[in-house]
């Protein structure tokens, strides 16, 4: 889709910035746990904010932060950080084709730093291309909803009570299967690729010896066999697969 | 402290790089169907492995997460809002865990 001018613009931001608003709520109790956590731990709340706006991630964070504790020297965390954050390839190749061949390289580069799991699926999820300013808009709240809910929690320290504190753990995950399930619903396909993911990383997680695998590359093996049978299985032709 | 800085700066470098390059290097539209297929069900697939099983730990105890994603499940079965689901998780949750 061609933004020929700002009217076009600004709908489209406001489109993405809608769909983004419920992540970004989602965010927010997660992200105080976040700030929570790396203020126990010994961050500053400045730099548990920084990390947030610069890191924009949630796994890689809790990871990091837990690094940063133990002290662990600058290579384990720079790998640590990368296994974790490998899915983020996929997802970027996957959004690459869904958007016009011709934008520019900065603008390019610039949504892709809000490329989240959440923000990513929404993304995925829309029917056709996707334009850079309704990937701006989308990714907009929950850029401010996770520095925010960061600061909250960052500044809070320990007054939550742990019931209410380890509860929150699920957002996110209540958040993946708020989108799953509907798509299941409707697509077989869906259904059988995202079970197979569930089934591969529960082999890979309970089995001996493969359960040494660190979740970041146990997501990454499940995806790529998942999307592998999907692809298989469920070939898409050529008409079903525009916008992809 | 300059010390956590760097280690944050570290990690947001490497968070960024695998987001960034497949956008900036891949500027065609891929033409094999086979891999088209495939990233058409990455979303679905990378959902599935991340749900479970991390559902499991992400609370106090499995008992509460198994509460939490069945109330999840049911109230995406019907097609509640994001939101929705994730407050009604998080609530039934830490019912469980102060009842």
């Amino acid at each position: 889709m061609l933004m020929t001018n700002r009217k076009d613009r600004r709908l489209e931001f406001n489109k993405g910035f809608k769909k983004g608003l419920p992540i970004a709520l989602g965010y927010v109790p997660v992200a105080f746990t976040f700030g929570l956590l790396a203020v126990q731990g010994g961050l500053s709340p400045w730099l548990a904010i920084f990390m947030s706006m610069s890191n924009l991630t949630s796994a890689g964070q809790f990871a990091g932060v837990n690094l940063i504790i133990v002290q662990a020297d600058l290579i384990e965390m720079a790998l640590t950080t990368f296994v974790i954050n490998i899915r983020y390839l996929l997802m970027s190749l996957s959004l690459s084709q869904k958007i016009r061949p011709n934008m520019p390289l900065a603008l390019r580069s610039m949504m892709a730093f809000g490329i989240t799991d959440e923000t990513f699926t929404v993304a995925s999820l829309e029917e056709g291309e996707i334009s850079f300013p309704f990937m701006m808009g989308l990714i907009c709240g929950p850029y401010f909803g996770w520095a925010l809910g960061t600061a909250l929690g960052a500044y809070t320290s320990s007054l939550l009570p742990p019931a209410l504190q380890n509860s929150m753990g699920i957002a996110l995950y209540a958040m993946f299967i708020a989108i799953v399930i509907p798509a299941a619903r409707t697509s077989k396909a869906a259904l059988v690729v995202a079970g197979t993911g569930i089934g591969i990383n529960s082999f890979l997680s309970w089995t001996p010896i493969l359960n040494n695998i660190s979740p970041g590359w146990r997501i990454t093996v499940a995806t790529v066999l998942a999307a592998s049978v999907g692809a298989l299985f469920f070939p898409k032709d050529e008409e079903q697969c525009q916008g992809i | 402290m300059s010390g956590h800085l760097i280690a944050v700066l570290l990690m947001a470098v490497v968070t960024y790089i695998p987001r960034m390059l497949p956008m900036v290097l891949v500027k065609s539209k891929i033409k094999s169907n086979f891999i088209k297929s495939f990233l058409y069900y990455v979303p679905y697939a990378v959902l599935g492995a991340m749900i479970f099983p991390g559902i499991l730990y992400s609370t106090g105890s499995i008992a509460s997460a198994v509460v939490g994603l069945t109330v999840a499940v049911v109230l995406a079965f019907f097609n509640k809002k994001l939101l929705t689901v994730a407050l009604g998780a998080i609530l039934s949750v830490y019912l469980w865990e102060t009842l």
